[in-house]
């Protein structure tokens, strides 16, 4: 089960505990706290303690030197007056709202036509896989700035059929285009885990279709889908999450700035800027919980839409 | 081998599944030749299309790795992939271009990687164990908190993590990087590991219970040698994804000194004009290199970690 399903599960499952439980519950203690001992430090001071202190934070008016100084809702009345952010919103809302889909979209295609003991099958999936491994460094951001550069390749292969490509990075209308396709390219990952789910859907019911007389489209919107649907909820899920918090492509692409003219500011960008580069990190602090707020409005919204669309086959 | 027979089965009936299914296929298609015919067309085009797709991905990669073998003034109008001579000079001026030599930023990551490993290695499974084990009080709470952590954004915690780690004086040591992972702060290996923990009949915990072990006793002798394909997953995944780490690196590591290969290249981009594609792409391949190879010999490992932590 993935950490997702173990989630809704436990929302599920909820009864009084009898006594036996309770005891049972007990019996590991000391035990178990030296074994989760580096966890629990772990949670309480590089997890839950900043997350409190930084929503502290989010209320002051902080720049490292002097003491945050208590401004109550300032910081927030200021990003709803913030041009740039609401921009960077705007800017980040398209990358995951776009990237998102057409990257599982992608993901499926190619894990359905992988599927099945089709053969060369795990050099196909390699070959499909590695971009996600190097997606997210530097090196591959610097290869994507050069390919889309005006003299770049996509535009040398375009030259070679006679059209003139425009510098795609260096215009605002097609920059954060190419940061989308880069997500895309990075489509393996998602695809090994629906080829996984592929496997998990018992023959049975394909063989049942067919004597029924179903046809290819049938099957796959009647058997395929459904039994699938809980893997491409997962894969949705984490990868809205993933995509909000996108950064080094943006980053590396347009050199640190989110130009041109901020069409690739991501609002992770603009946070990094706001609090590393100008130290203002009282406003960087409620930025953050405003991105927390927001990764879990989607994510809750994901869950509650789950019971219309994702099919549990328990 | 005959350890990974230990394993939860599902990989392995995966590919006995995929075998089973393979052979009445093709007698059925000795049966009917019009079936053979267009199943055989069907094959065709879905190589195509796998061709083509994975050709277009790939393409980019090959052609930097052609590109940083060619002189500069190439890069911006050959877009093919032969090479008349091959160029050394982009790597060695790549590799002496920053104020260390580029090896020094890669023996720093080498440090930040391998800190890293052995923090994930020791701290997430001794989590895992507990929550896969152990009875305790809090157990479903704290599970849920452990589940729910996989899924904050860091950006969230970056800012006062910051401030402390810059008020004890780690700002420009590897500490804020490695530390961490010694406090099981990747709460999605500690998962990993919980569904691998589970796979393990419990009986070989009873035995040596039994016998007289203690928990330490167990973990160390009994389940940790069983789950090493988990901590092979963890060990590479931690690999590459600490190797590719740039956020952290840029926030924590100012002094060139301190830089990992990440920052260091980004030191790269800022410093250059346009005219020095070539050497940039060449350390942005040294820099790829520890990744592709670890994937060449880690892959096992990498599809079978996401496969199983994504399935439902």
């Amino acid at each position: 089960m993935s950490a997702i399903g173990e989630l809704s599960t436990m929302t599920r499952r909820k009864g009084p505990m009898t006594k036996e439980e309770k005891k049972a519950n007990g019996r590991d203690n000391k035990a178990a706290y030296v074994f989760l001992l580096p966890w629990l430090i772990g949670l309480a001071v590089i997890t839950v303690g900043p997350m409190l202190m930084s929503l502290y934070l989010s209320f002051t008016d902080y720049n490292l030197l002097q003491p945050p100084e208590w401004v109550g809702l300032d910081n927030f009345v200021r990003m709803f007056g913030d041009a740039r952010l609401h921009n960077s919103l705007r800017v980040t809302f398209t990358y995951v709202l776009v990237g998102v889909p057409l990257q599982l979209a992608v993901a499926l295609v190619i894990a359905l036509v992988l599927d099945k003991g089709l053969r060369g099958l795990p050099f196909y999936r390699s070959i499909f896989y590695l971009p996600s491994l190097l997606g997210g460094s530097v090196a591959v951001a610097i290869l994507w700035k050069q390919i889309f550069g005006t003299t770049g390749l996509v535009n040398q292969v375009l030259a070679m059929v006679g059209i003139e490509g425009p510098g795609w990075i260096s215009d605002p209308n097609t920059a954060l285009g190419s940061i989308i396709l880069l997500h895309v390219w990075t489509f393996g990952s998602p695809m090994i885990i629906f080829l996984a789910g592929l496997r998990q859907i018992p023959t049975m019911y394909y063989e049942a279709a067919e004597v029924d007389g179903a046809s290819t489209l049938q099957k796959f919107w009647r058997i395929t889908l459904p039994m699938l649907s809980p893997i491409i909820f997962f894969n949705l899920v984490l990868q809205i999450i993933g995509s909000f918090q996108s950064f080094t492509q943006a980053f590396i692409v347009s050199g640190g700035n989110g130009g041109p003219s901020d069409s690739t500011m991501f609002f992770t960008l603009y946070l990094y800027q706001k609090g590393f580069g100008q130290f203002d990190m009282g406003y960087a602090s409620a930025m953050a919980w405003f991105l927390l707020v927001i990764i879990g409005a989607f994510t809750a919204i994901n869950f509650i839409a789950s019971k219309y669309w994702v099919f549990y086959d328990d | 081998m005959t350890k990974l027979q230990t394993l939860p089965a599902s990989s392995s009936s995966d590919r006995k599944a995929g075998k089973a299914g393979k052979s009445p296929r093709r007698r059925e298609s000795r049966g009917s030749l019009a079936f053979s015919r267009s199943a055989r067309i069907k094959g065709l085009i879905k190589h195509a299309i796998l061709i083509i797709v994975g050709g277009v991905m790939i393409y980019p990669l090959l052609w930097m790795v052609v590109s940083s073998l060619r002189p500069n003034d190439l890069i911006f109008r050959e877009p093919g992939l032969w090479l008349e001579n091959l160029e050394m000079s982009n790597y060695t001026d790549g590799w002496s271009a920053l104020t260390h030599p580029f090896g020094h930023y890669m023996i720093n990551s080498a440090i930040v990687v391998l800190g890293s490993i052995l923090g994930n290695l020791i701290s997430c499974s001794m989590a895992a164990y507990a929550f896969a084990r152990l009875q305790f009080s809090g157990k479903k709470i704290f599970f849920g908190i452990m589940l729910l952590t996989i899924m904050l954004p860091f950006h969230v915690v970056i800012v006062p993590q910051y401030i402390l780690f810059s008020q004890i004086g780690w700002v420009n040591t590897f500490w804020p990087l490695i530390v961490p992972k010694l406090l099981a702060t990747d709460a999605f290996f500690v998962f990993l590991m919980v569904q691998f923990i589970r796979g393990i009949p419990k009986d070989l915990d009873e035995a040596a219970r039994i016998d007289g072990a203690g928990h330490p006793r167990i973990f160390l002798r009994v389940i940790l040698p069983l789950m090493v394909p988990a901590l092979a997953t963890t060990t590479i995944f931690t690999f590459i994804w600490t190797w590719n780490d740039f956020f952290g690196a840029l926030i924590y590591l100012t002094d060139p000194d301190m830089f990992t290969v990440p920052v260091a290249l980004r030191a790269f981009v800022d410093s250059q004009s346009a005219t020095s594609w070539g050497s940039l792409f060449a350390m942005s391949i040294v820099s790829l290199l520890p990744v592709f190879l670890v994937f060449l010999f880690g892959q096992r490992f990498l599809i079978k970690g996401i496969a199983t932590t994504g399935i439902k």
